[in-house]
């Protein structure tokens, strides 16, 4: 398994979140997550404008043995979304921390922050 | 849970294991689809013992396995031979699809696990009046080596030549137990129904010789391109053959033959019944059981679906009225996409495709 970045936010249903330096908030799924899933096939991205509530769905992502909806931590509008995941959705089991992310929202409120788990409660989480 | 004699083998190949039928199976052993394509371009090697095994001891074994079993066992009667069929409840409806191999006198057939029960009373009650003993192998252990250089391997795996010279569905004895040309892949390969210990052997062998243990989850993916059906999904007791994609298994041809289920099927028109069709998913996403499909000539059901790594489309098993054909829509959360009904041998397709 790899190891958590610390600087993420978790939903206890496997999304992370990124504070970035501009102030937009970048999400994707654990390790943890892809690793139940297993080879993913499939990505289902939001539009760009989209606006999401917290912990509203966001996106699909199918693997051969299931489909599962991504969640958005954090309410906000849809800035930016990864479209290489559309013809690789490989890169999220490769790489779901960095180059496996799924979309990149402007945050309305980052209040919500606090109601996320820090990656220590997620990893505990993920052992129940 | 219950364990194959391989068990300890897959946790030290760090197989992610999961519990098939109350069996600890391993799931894969890192990623399904290259286990997949390992299967279809060189060779892998399945832990398959949660399988059933039965063996058939007395004088009239095969006039009771022309009486319980829906295709004729008079087809590989004094041969060594496998042969694969259903068998049918009083309704037509399918008990099981299982591989009975005949081998110089003896009579084996292995079956599914979830059915391991239901099957044993259901052979028992009926061997009675032919005084035939029902004898369950669970000391044996089922590994299959498929793949297209599955031929080359095998000499080396089990050091006697006269086993790749087996033909198709050909059967030999070997140490206590069988070695048959069969598999539920699409490909060439071999499967080895033996005692526990040769088991182990053969395992070791192949995985020394750097053939990829492949799990449950390919092993799914490698069915359903080859077109091959799964209790459970595919067919169950509620359904006939027929409506089953099994028709060709069910032998009519003597008419002497009176096997559970004849009466039944002889009532039914095979014209108008359901049929299974294969289908591709035309856009991007992956078929899954129980999604409806939709056109002007019938409606239907996906009944097994997954991605196929050789054709890189989702592709499904369904069944469907009679009269569908060509095209259709699926609905897929809420929203219609466009599927195409074809035979169900997805892997003739892609030739075709290319």
């Amino acid at each position: 398994m790899r190891e958590i970045p610390g600087d993420l936010k978790f939903l206890s249903s496997h999304e992370w979140a990124r504070i970035e330096d501009d102030g937009t908030v970048t999400v994707g799924i654990s390790d943890h997550a892809q690793d139940l899933l297993g080879d993913i096939v499939f990505v289902e991205l939001p539009e760009v404008g989209k606006i999401l509530s917290a912990e509203g769905e966001a996106a699909i992502v199918e693997s051969v043995k299931a489909a599962s909806d991504v969640y958005s931590p954090l309410s906000g509008e849809i800035i930016a979304v990864n479209s290489l995941l559309e013809d690789n959705p490989e890169i999220v089991n490769e790489s779901p921390y960095e180059d496996g992310w799924f979309f990149k929202i402007k945050p309305d409120n980052l209040d919500e922050l606090a109601d996320l788990l820090d990656a220590e409660s997620y990893a505990d989480s993920c052992e129940d | 849970m219950n364990k194959t004699c391989l068990h300890q083998k897959h946790l030290e190949l760090k197989a992610k294991m999961v519990d098939f039928s109350g069996w600890d199976m391993p799931l894969s052993y890192g990623s399904q689809l290259d286990e997949h394509m390992a299967v279809r371009s060189k060779a892998g090697i399945f832990d398959v013992s949660h399988m059933t095994v039965f063996s058939l001891v007395g004088n009239q074994t095969e006039q009771f396995l022309s009486y319980v079993f829906a295709n004729d066992i008079a087809k590989v009667k004094n041969k060594n031979k496998a042969i694969y069929g259903t068998i049918l409840n009083n309704d037509g409806g399918i008990l099981d699809d299982l591989i009975v191999y005949s081998c110089n006198g003896k009579y084996w057939i292995v079956s599914n696990c979830g059915t391991k029960s239901k099957n044993t009373s259901w052979f028992k009650k009926h061997a009675i009046e032919f005084s035939v003993d029902v004898n369950l192998m669970d000391e044996f252990s089922i590994i299959a080596l498929q793949g297209p250089l599955a031929k080359e391997h095998i000499a080396k795996i089990v050091e006697i030549e006269s086993a790749s010279q087996l033909t198709a569905f050909g059967v030999m004895d070997f140490k206590g137990g069988l070695i048959a040309r069969t598999g539920y892949t699409g490909e060439d390969g071999f499967e080895f129904i033996v005692p526990r210990d040769v088991g182990i052997e053969i395992w070791n062998k192949a995985i020394e010789l750097g053939i990829a243990p492949i799990g449950l989850a390919a092993r799914d993916s490698l069915r359903l391109e080859a077109g091959l059906n799964l209790y459970g999904n595919d067919m169950d007791e509620n359904y006939h053959p027929f409506e089953s994609g099994l028709g060709w298994t069910i032998d009519f041809s003597n008419a002497e033959r009176k096997f559970i289920g004849r009466a039944a099927l002889e009532r039914i028109d095979s014209k108008t019944s359901k049929k299974i069709t294969g289908v591709i998913l035309k856009d991007r996403g992956v078929l899954r059981p129980g999604y409806r499909l939709q056109s002007n000539s019938g409606e239907g059901v996906i009944l097994s679906g997954t991605f196929s790594p050789i054709l890189q489309k989702s592709i499904g098993l369904a069944r469907v009225d009679s009269c569908m054909h060509d095209k259709a829509t699926v609905i897929i959360r809420e929203k219609e996409f466009y599927v195409d009904l074809v035979s169900s041998r997805f892997l003739k397709q892609d030739k075709i495709m290319k």
